[in-house]
């Protein structure tokens, strides 16, 4: 009896063996990511920009000592960025572990800001199965708006594709409605031949979002990685029609950085990705260093880091 | 080889002497050491987090002396400068205050001792920028001794201004004077070298870390003092040297929230009062060095010191020990 499948985009692609990635080049990705370095941004448009860049800001602790209290006091930062400064947004989630994840959506009740919950077992993927579905469940049932996963970089590396590909679908499915976030940990994928591949993979499994970097690899997120991204996610939805956010995670630290990278999203993929739904920066100390130079563009004074809250 | 030297015409009378002298300067030639040679000048470059970088700004003006001779080209440092300074002297800032003073007290003398090496350099460039030659070897030398001075008061000043105080509970209070963080200074005009060093030193002979304006007219020898701190053990950082001009910089001295303490040394009376208000905005200490003869012995004391340093007192609770129910 012959089996009647739907022909979806994923199974052309799984079908061609995974072969269908364009190959990148590496010289000339450095070079054009290098340019958007180049661009200069002042005034309002610099202000624009840095609260564009607050409001995509996933606030995040990952630590093997995070606590209730913690993981609170961040939320409280989330809501209450800087109290002083009138009409500032709110970010646009915080990261938590799964065990955290219920005291971060109560703590949030009516803010708006979404929870989002790391999960597969989380930095290093190495979990079986059934852990990281469960994984990935409980943190769903806690409350969670958002997941992100990491692939098992050692399965890719390997060359089992199919592994990796049934992987996200079935996190994809155990995650419902949450959003799912699929990190490929860039670092570990050494080549950007590599990192394509881990994007497509990732997108034609069911990812909404694809992330850089879990933060635990160095190097974490850097331009010409994203850039590789943010090509693979125009291909995909020039191909399917469908729009995949994108998450850079790990190292943006400073409010200039961070305009680069908007200056590469809006040069790649244009201003329907100019959003917190499909774009996110993955970063812990980022928030404080654009809260600095928006208070520097509002007073002139530059400003000190004794006047910002820590957490 | 007749146009080849100079010298072998006027001792062509002598045969031998000639060939000798032939001989030599063939030597030189085949050395590649060509008998007169273009000198190679220094271009003078600011100086940040332990690092000689040109003006983020790009810009450069000519330093002349009073004969309108050109001295060099110098770096306009820009506002953006001062703030990456700001930065390296507050990442510096935790790791200086936390050597031991005797440890501050021995980079200081090491200072001294690089000056002293490369006294030469320091009479020339002063020589260059209207001193007289004595002058400036009196002005190299004061500069020396003073950097000594505040190697040996590295470990000394916090004893003699700490206070042991009475109160009326069974604490131990103590009130000890500790370093008040990042400073900014615009060092005296006037003075190319001295006014520099006696300045810089009594700020980290107490543990601060300090963004310096150098002298606009005579900046010669602050770029210099900065390769004599780069190669005498001062962590990169701890100083920093920025040429350019006051009318330009000093607001953003005066206002920059992550500075601790200000010192101005010029008497501009408009400047003075924008700095004082500007400097409230953070509770700067501003001190004002404008009635200072830096060349006599008014121009180093370890009150020069104690002015970037802020009290602390502690209470630090105790058993009545003493036998007669006194309070220690």
């Amino acid at each position: 009896m012959a089996v009647k499948t739907t022909v979806t985009p994923g199974l052309i692609f799984r079908q061609a063996g995974f072969n269908l990635s364009p190959r990148v080049d590496q010289v000339g990705i450095e070079e054009r990511a290098a340019r958007f370095t180049k661009r200069s941004i002042k005034k309002e448009t610099k202000v624009n920009g840095l609260m564009l860049a607050l409001n995509m800001i996933d606030l995040t602790t990952l630590e093997g000592k995070d606590s209730e209290g913690k993981v609170k006091q961040m939320c409280y930062k989330a809501m209450h960025l800087l109290d002083t400064y009138p009409g500032l947004p709110t970010v646009a989630a915080v990261c938590v572990y799964p065990s955290m994840v219920k005291t971060a959506k109560k703590a949030l009740e009516g803010s708006g800001v979404k929870v989002a919950s790391v999960a597969t077992g989380f930095p290093s993927g190495q979990e079986p199965h059934s852990v990281k579905i469960s994984d990935t469940k409980f943190a769903v049932q806690n409350g969670a708006d958002e997941i992100d996963m990491v692939i098992s970089r050692g399965k890719f590396l390997e060359g089992e594709y199919n592994f990796v590909f049934d992987e996200i679908a079935s996190i994809k499915e155990a995650c419902g409605e949450a959003r799912l976030k699929v990190i490929l940990e860039t670092g570990e994928l050494v080549t950007y031949d590599k990192v394509r591949r881990a994007s497509d993979i990732a997108m034609y499994a069911g990812a909404d979002f694809i992330k850089t970097s879990t933060g635990k690899v160095t190097p974490a997120a850097t331009m010409p990685v994203t850039l590789v991204m943010l090509g693979a996610i125009r291909d995909f939805y020039f191909s399917t029609g469908k729009k995949i956010g994108m998450k850079p995670a790990g190292g943006i630290s400073k409010s200039k950085l961070a305009l680069h990278y908007l200056v590469m999203l809006n040069e790649i993929l244009g201003e329907d990705w100019m959003n917190n739904h499909l774009f996110r920066f993955g970063a812990s100390s980022l928030a404080n260093d654009l809260l600095m130079q928006l208070m520097k563009e509002k007073t002139g004074v530059y400003q000190g880091k004794d006047y910002f809250s820590i957490d | 080889m007749a146009n080849s030297t100079i010298k072998t015409s006027s001792i062509s009378s002598n045969q031998k002497k000639s060939i000798k002298a032939i001989g030599k300067i063939d030597k030189e030639q085949s050395n590649g050491v060509p008998s007169k040679r273009l000198e190679i000048l220094k271009t003078y470059k600011i100086y940040i987090g332990g690092a000689f970088p040109r003006t983020e700004s790009g810009r450069y003006y000519i330093a002349e002396n009073s004969k309108g001779e050109k001295l060099a080209n110098v770096c306009l440092g820009s506002r953006k400068d001062f703030r990456e300074a700001v930065v390296a002297a507050r990442s510096a800032s935790g790791g200086w205050s936390g050597r031991a003073a005797f440890n501050r007290g021995q980079i200081l003398y090491r200072i001294a001792e690089m000056l002293e090496g490369r006294k030469a350099q320091f009479i020339d460039e002063l020589v260059k920028q209207d001193s007289s030659k004595q002058e400036a070897e009196n002005e190299v030398g004061l500069s020396i001794d003073r950097l000594i001075y505040y190697a040996g008061w590295c470990d000394k000043f916090q004893q003699l201004n700490s206070t042991v105080n009475p109160v009326a509970s069974s604490h131990f209070n103590f009130s000890v004077p500790e370093p008040t963080g990042v400073v900014s200074i615009i060092a005296p005009q006037d003075s190319s070298l001295l006014g520099l060093v006696s300045v810089i030193a009594p700020v980290i002979a107490g543990g601060n870390t300090c963004v310096v304006l150098a002298s606009y007219s005579r900046p010669l020898c602050a770029v210099t003092f900065a390769e004599v701190l780069n190669s005498s053990d001062v962590p990169g950082g701890v100083v920093n040297i920025l040429t350019g001009k006051i009318s330009e910089l000093a607001s953003y001295f005066a206002d920059h929230m992550d500075v601790n303490a200000l010192i101005f040394c010029e008497h501009q009376p408009d400047i003075k009062k924008m700095m004082q208000e500007k400097g409230s905005l953070n509770l700067k200490r501003v001190v004002f060095y404008d009635k200072i003869n830096w060349l006599t012995g008014d121009g180093q004391s370890p009150y020069l010191i104690m002015d970037t340093q802020e009290i602390k007192t502690t209470w630090h609770p105790i058993e009545n020990i003493g036998g007669g129910k006194s309070g220690y």
